[in-house]
């Protein structure tokens, strides 16, 4: 370009130069005014790094703004992007166009989740569940009273729970699992998760506590062991691991 | 709230085995023959009850089970009870945490260690040994 870029044009995405493009079908659902979902198609230019986020975007910013998606981070850190992506909840900022082989994508809602509108669903489940599992370290003393000031851990011990304190509360897991789809009060695989990621934390002492929570009708025996959780999840948590596992102390197989 | 409001998948969606790889086929052959296995024990209940009505009854009820479509009905219980056990002792395990991997921090692309090679051949040999007993079922009852 001859002349310096404007400061809009600069603000935008980088514009897209290239010759191929994909069909991007949207579903569009407004609960207060729509019966049904129904799908609006664009044609939109990638290149081999443009993620579906960024398609989303540039229909936005060139043929309808009014489509409405959640997103922040652009980098699979906010877990506020994900929806279902050709069949498959993923997150659409960490799902590139050319990874999918497809001509024609289509992007919905999150199952599972009730929707605001479009592409954009309700999260107050998901952290009611994940709150309820009581997501924190519980013991009596404090850092500030023991005389270390710190809670020493080996590595050991932290690789017992790193690994689940990756989750980014995206909700994949509850989207894919398949006891989700019928049972609206199941605890879900994503606080499920959080429950093991505590558990497993030696300088945590609520593990009575969070068993008692999770040892309910709807609680960890809804679970199959099916992974889809763990299969969809983009930030390599295994939920399918951390619940099996933390039934194993239920059922006395581990200590 | 209503099944709409939360836009859950229902049951289509449960029992979909296209989407999640061959633990969701077992997940949907393991509820399929559960079911399955409930009916044949109700019926089986019922049958050899007719005992009771004395040899005559029992020999009746006994010839149902020597027909083409009865010893069909039998083979499919046949791989239905094997895949049941086979894919049942796998999922206990795997309840108690045996087999399902170790915490370990994870590397990009996550593949997850829950999802493995053990819990699959598990399930491949509860899928490979239903369709051998089943086959043998065929060949002695059909080879009669
Ligand atoms: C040695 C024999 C058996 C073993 C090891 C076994 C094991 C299991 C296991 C582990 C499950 C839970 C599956 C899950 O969590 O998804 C299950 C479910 C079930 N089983 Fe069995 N089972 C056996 C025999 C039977 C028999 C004889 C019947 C019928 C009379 C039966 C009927 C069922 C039913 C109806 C379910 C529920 C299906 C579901 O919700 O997915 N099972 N079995
Ligand atoms: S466990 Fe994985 S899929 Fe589930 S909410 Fe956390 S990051 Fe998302
Ligand atoms: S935008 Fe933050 S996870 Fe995708």
């Amino acid at each position: 370009m001859a002349q310096t870029p404007s400061l809009a044009e600069e603000s935008g995405s980088t514009p897209f130069s290239s010759s191929q493009s994909i069909t991007l079908r949207i579903a569009r659902y407004n609960p207060q005014h729509d019966s049904a979902k129904s799908f609006m198609e664009f044609q939109v230019p990638y290149e081999k790094w443009t993620t579906v986020l960024e398609a989303i975007l540039e229909v936005k910013k060139h043929f309808d703004h009014s489509v409405a998606v959640r997103y922040s981070c652009r980098q699979a850190t906010c877990g506020s992007c994900g929806m279902i992506i050709n069949g498959k909840p993923r997150l659409a900022c960490f799902t590139k166009i050319s990874e999918l082989n497809s001509n024609v994508i289509t992007v919905e809602p999150m199952n599972n989740f009730p929707i605001i509108r479009d592409l954009a669903v309700k999260f107050e489940r998901l952290f009611d569940t994940h709150h309820k599992i009581k997501p924190y370290l519980i013991r009596d003393d404090t850092e500030i009273t023991t005389n270390t000031k710190e809670f020493l851990q080996t590595p050991e011990e932290l690789e017992q729970y790193i690994q689940f304190s990756n989750c980014i509360k995206c909700g994949l897991c509850n989207s894919a699992c398949p006891t989700m789809a019928t049972d609206s009060s199941f605890v879900g695989p994503q606080a499920l998760a959080q429950a093991y990621r505590y558990v497993a934390d030696s300088r945590d002492k609520g593990k009575d506590n969070r068993l008692k929570i999770i040892d309910d009708s709807h609680g960890i025996w809804r679970c199959h062991f099916a992974g889809s959780c763990s299969q969809v999840c983009p930030k390599g948590v295994d939920p399918a691991m951390g619940i099996q596992l933390l039934r194993g102390y239920m059922l006395g197989f581990r200590s | 709230m209503t099944n709409q409001d939360e836009n859950k998948e229902g049951i289509g969606g449960m029992i979909n085995p296209r989407r999640y790889g061959i633990e969701r086929v077992a997940y949907l052959l393991m509820r399929l023959s559960g079911l399955g296995l409930l009916a044949y024990f109700i019926g089986h209940i019922y049958e050899t009850s007719s005992i009771l009505k004395g040899q005559i009854g029992w020999n009746a009820f006994l010839a149902i089970t020597q027909t083409n479509a009865g010893h069909a009905i039998l083979a499919i219980v046949i791989a239905m009870c094997v895949f049941h056990t086979v894919n049942g002792i796998r999922v206990m395990l795997g309840h108690g945490g045996v087999g399902v991997g170790k915490p370990a921090r994870p590397d990009y692309p996550y593949i997850p260690a829950s999802q493995n090679i053990r819990h699959k051949m598990g399930i491949y040999s509860a899928i490979i040994l239903a369709a051998i007993a089943m086959m043998y079922g065929l060949a002695v009852m059909f080879g009669e």
